[in-house]
């Protein structure tokens, strides 16, 4: 039967895009098909308004084993034979309609993108944006996703290792959950998502195929309004334990030469796996979809076609070798059952009870095939204008700077997200060297490899609202310089662009100046983008949320000797500020939560300089000179030397610039500038390498565990530390 | 003497407990699977390891379906004759559930999981796995959502009286109360052994504590005991 234009509009197609549909298969689509299109199609599958920015992106280097956007996940050479694949993709919609599972299956799908590719995940980062911490709907979203995501990673047995937690109201109805898995795998041992050789068998493996999730990836891709709870049924639900058994078997199945390609289902189910597979592949493939274990009977085919059940993978085989593959699914107690069979033919042909159903060409489908590519059109926002007229003389500088820093450092925003992270498995597969040596990223030791990687995930989205080029610059930037603060080298990024209504002019001049930015910073780091995910439509009556571009970043350390650490280490040593301290609140948490300023321009910030600071970190770390390393971010340099502090229980003392307004010393957040401390006896030595970069002596490393500020004792480091370790769990339980 | 270490599905800390016992301690180990049932290469000079996880994605009660497989038969078999088993997490969850050691692991008493390093202290040094700790304080870390310990009087009582509780939570200075326990467990207990004394169920994960790398090798001094 025919679909009408009706329906394919309903589906989420354009009215344009029915008419194309139908000239790429030269009749009218039946209605199985036209709902297998209106996915592929969609935003979430195709990225058809966001692909032409996408490919500025630097996408090359060295490193890259395979290019961008070609296979599930990035992946990059980390050298003695060993490569990490990484990527991070968001969950938002369905983490806003149902938290647990949302977040649950977010983290789900990610580490199938990973262990897809026949890499073992080693390392979860998360990145979330909730509305502001006074509201019970945020209480409850923030208490169900970290839940979902403790639920998930804890028993695939995937330590959580970083991540960061934003609240702002902007993210009141729809809240951003971004979740990024990194693995390591040999070179050479990777699988692809391909398909090819005609005759060989397609198999379903993992869980049976229900109605849950169906059309998830067109939920995804529209605004989130009153009716979305409606929707539920595309919240799709996740087993972790059916995961990590599909983990092990998947990755005992790759040590065999059985395996053609491989690739997990994700959105759009069996469509999308068996369309991209077939597409890179160049062959087609006939599928018999009554073969399909199923959770319930009588599923009608495109339910089936379209299903997002989690925990499912796709593999062709080499023809004989079946029994192989049988043998270890059987092992771990997996379905796994031969549904179809490569043809040469281009097309997929979808059977039930020898019924054609679908009839498709496989390229057609599929992003860089026969999925549309749009330009839309942008405009400078209005609100630009009302930001560019901040003046840093309307604001009064208070008259008791101790006592606004202590409410800073309670916000939760810059108060330790301890009741988060404890509730995560952070330690599991004994690789997190962070718990009882944090830095500025998680380093993460590869097993059987001297190696670590350093990892982390950023975006002050306040920034980017602010100057999304900049803002965006800054994001990048920062990323880079918690991995080299850290001890090692950034290699690679990974994006997850959480943005509002694309078809909005405004909201895709943030859009396409965040690209710019990121483009211009991973260019200047010698960081690839390697893939990633976009999210638009995170929007709701309140209009759009803050543009979120989240740069997920690995970087490497050959050996662990090199890691460098945040904390103070002994008292007596000196501590340093190099880079440059500027009369700069703009954007900072200061302005915006405590002096109620909320538009106000990005912070102070230069691409070459942040590149140059780098540099001579990465020299001080490497001829051992420095103590401590712990970059300037949110909540200022005052934030940046207690969390220094905090580890050991060490005080400082430190004398502010004069030539600063002191709330700006203390609290701005200027970009380009790291804290170290080193030994005294070192000091001409350590100066001496310094003759370039900016640097400031501001004071030193107590043994008395006190605070003091221009010689003003501002209380002990132990009872910041109460105040800045519970103030997060205080504001969820109040 | 080797270590032989149960693969369940669901299992998650399997990798660890060998990394920790090959690679840190530098021990024989060999890895067993679920479905098998042969343990006849195993004397009383080794030591069965329960690895922390989730076995059997924990459904229906942590521990409850793991302790039908045919593995765990022949290890009720091998410690009834007093072969040495060690359970961490979920292996001490599937310990109690076997009826290998008394009493029962509930859900903690804030509601949710939690990980972090924590404080333990030997009670005593009778027993096998206290004899290299003595008075030291250990920082040991945990990752549970199931940890709180509960027994009834008379096998509390019986588990004190007969020096049964292995490890207590307490603070860094050793001082055993309220604050310094993670789970809400029965008098702070955080590992019992059995009456025998050759079967020893943890929540603590030693094996997270065993390698320079991690800044942390208290966990040696409980997995080195059963290599004497």
């Amino acid at each position: 039967m025919q679909a009408t234009l009706e329906q394919a509009v309903k589906l989420g197609l354009r009215e344009d895009e029915f008419e194309k549909l139908k000239e790429v298969l030269g009749r009218t689509p039946n209605f199985t098909e036209t709902a297998m299109y209106s996915v592929m199609w969609s935003e979430h599958c195709s990225y058809k308004n966001s692909i032409k920015w996408l490919k500025t992106l630097p996408r090359d280097g060295d490193r890259l084993l395979v290019k961008a956007g070609e296979e599930n996940a990035g992946l990059v050479d980390i050298g003695d034979g060993w490569a990490c694949v990484f990527k991070i993709e968001s969950h938002n919609h369905p983490s806003a309609i149902e938290p647990f599972q949302g977040a649950a299956t977010g983290v789900g799908g990610i580490h199938r993108d990973i262990f897809t590719m026949g890499a073992r995940p080693i390392a979860s980062l998360n990145s979330l944006r909730f509305g502001e911490m006074d509201n019970a709907k945020t209480k409850h979203l923030l208490k169900g996703v970290v839940k979902g995501i403790g639920h998930y990673g804890n028993c695939f047995g995937v330590p959580t290792v970083a991540g960061e937690a934003y609240f702002e109201s902007c993210y009141q109805t729809n809240p951003l959950v971004n979740a990024m898995s990194v693995g390591v795998v040999r070179v050479g041992q990777t699988a692809s998502a391909t398909s090819y050789g005609a005759g060989n068998p397609v198999f379903i493996v993992g869980a049976s195929t229900g109605k849950d999730g169906i059309g998830g990836a067109s939920f995804a891709s529209a605004d989130i309004s009153e009716n979305s709870a409606e929707k539920l049924p595309a919240v799709q639900v996740g087993d972790p334990f059916e995961e990590k058994k599909l983990l092990e078997a998947c990755l005992e199945v790759l040590q065999t030469s059985a395996v053609i390609g491989m690739q997990d289902m994700g959105a759009a189910g069996i469509t999308c796996s068996t369309s991209e597979m077939s597409a890179k592949g160049e062959h087609g493939m006939i599928i018999h979809l009554d073969k399909v274990p199923t959770r319930q009977a009588n599923m009608k085919p495109w339910e089936m076609l379209l299903s997002e059940s989690q925990e499912r993978m796709l593999i062709v085989v080499k023809k004989g070798h079946e029994a192989e593959i049988q043998q270890i699914f059987d092992k771990w107690d997996i379905h796994c059952v031969q549904i179809g069979e490569v043809t040469t033919d281009k097309n997929l042909k979808y059977y039930m009870n020898g019924e054609l159903v679908a009839d498709v060409p496989a390229e057609s489908m599929v992003l860089g095939g026969g999925a549309p590519v749009y330009e839309r059109e942008y405009t400078t926002p209005k609100y630009l204008t009302e930001i560019a007229k901040f003046d840093i003389n309307s604001v009064a500088i208070p008259a008791d700077l101790r006592d606004i820093a202590y409410q800073l450092v309670q916000l939760p925003n810059i108060a330790s997200k301890k009741w988060i992270y404890e509730q995560y498995d952070s330690m599991v597969g004994t690789g997190n060297t962070h718990t009882n040596a944090p830095s500025d990223a998680a380093v993460v030791r590869v097993h059987g490899t001297p190696k670590a990687l350093a990892v982390t995930t950023d975006c002050n989205s306040r920034y980017v609202y602010a100057d999304p080029y900049k803002g965006t610059m800054i994001a990048v930037s920062e990323a880079a310089r918690n991995i080299v603060c850290s001890g090692g080298l950034p290699v690679g990024v990974t994006n997850c662009l959480n943005f509002g209504n694309p078809y909005n002019p405004e909201v895709y001049y943030q859009f396409v100046h965040a690209i710019k930015g990121m483009g211009a910073a991973c260019e200047k780091f010698n960081t690839p983008v390697t893939g990633g995910n976009v999210s638009f439509y995170n929007q709701s009556e309140d209009g759009p949320v803050y543009p979120t571009p989240t740069i997920g970043m690995v970087g490497v350390l050959e050996s662990l000797d090199q890691k460098m650490t945040l904390n103070f280490k002994k008292a007596g040593d000196l501590v340093y500020v190099i880079g440059t301290s500027h009369n700069d609140i703009n954007c900072s948490e200061y302005l915006h939560h405590i002096q109620g300023v909320s538009l106000s321009p990005a912070p102070y910030f230069e691409l070459e300089e942040e590149y140059k600071l780098q540099q001579t970190i990465q020299k001080l770390i490497g001829q051992k000179l420095v103590n401590s390393v712990h970059d300037v971010s949110e909540g200022g340099l005052f934030a940046c030397l207690l969390e220094s502090a905090m580890t050991n229980g060490l005080g400082f003392s430190v004398a502010t610039d004069p030539s600063i307004r002191k709330d700006a010393w203390l609290f701005g957040e200027g970009q380009s500038r790291v804290v170290v401390s080193i030994n005294p006896f070192i000091q001409q030595l350590f100066e001496a390498e310094l003759k370039n970069i900016p640097h400031t002596k501001i004071g030193h490393v107590n043994a008395t565990g006190e605070i003091h500020i221009d010689d003003v004792a501002w209380g002990y480091i132990s009872d910041w530390k109460e105040a800045y370790d519970n103030a997060l769990g205080n504001l969820v339980n109040s | 003497m080797k270590f032989g270490i149960i693969v369940f599905p669901g299992s998650n800390c399997d990798r660890d407990m060998m990394h920790a016992l090959r690679d840190d301690l530098e021990q024989e180990v060999v890895m067993l699977w679920h479905k098998d049932k042969d343990l006849s290469m195993f004397t009383k000079d080794d030591c069965i390891v329960l690895p922390g996880g989730f076995s059997y994605g924990d459904y229906l009660r942590c521990g409850a379906l793991a302790r039908f497989s045919p593995m765990m038969e022949q290890v009720i078999n091998f410690a009834k004759h007093g072969g040495k088993v060690l359970g961490v997490c979920n292996g001490f969850q599937i310990l109690c559930e076997s009826g290998l050691l008394p009493g029962v692991l509930l859900q903690n008493d804030h509601q949710k999981f939690v990980c972090k390093n924590v404080c333990i202290k030997s009670e005593n040094n009778r027993n096998i796995i206290g004899q290299n700790v003595a008075d030291k304080i250990l920082k040991i870390p945990v990752a549970h959502g199931e940890g709180r310990y509960h027994a009834d009087a008379a096998t509390l009582e019986k588990l004190n009286k007969n020096n049964q509780v292995i490890f207590r939570y307490c603070d860094e200075h050793g001082e055993v109360h309220l604050h310094s326990n993670p789970n809400g467990a029965v008098n702070n207990i955080a590992g019992i052994c059995n009456e025998g004394r050759n079967v020893f169920g943890m929540m603590p994960h030693p094996e997270r504590a065993s390698s320079s790398a991690l800044h942390n090798i208290d966990g040696r001094l409980i997995l080195q005991a059963f290599t004497n």
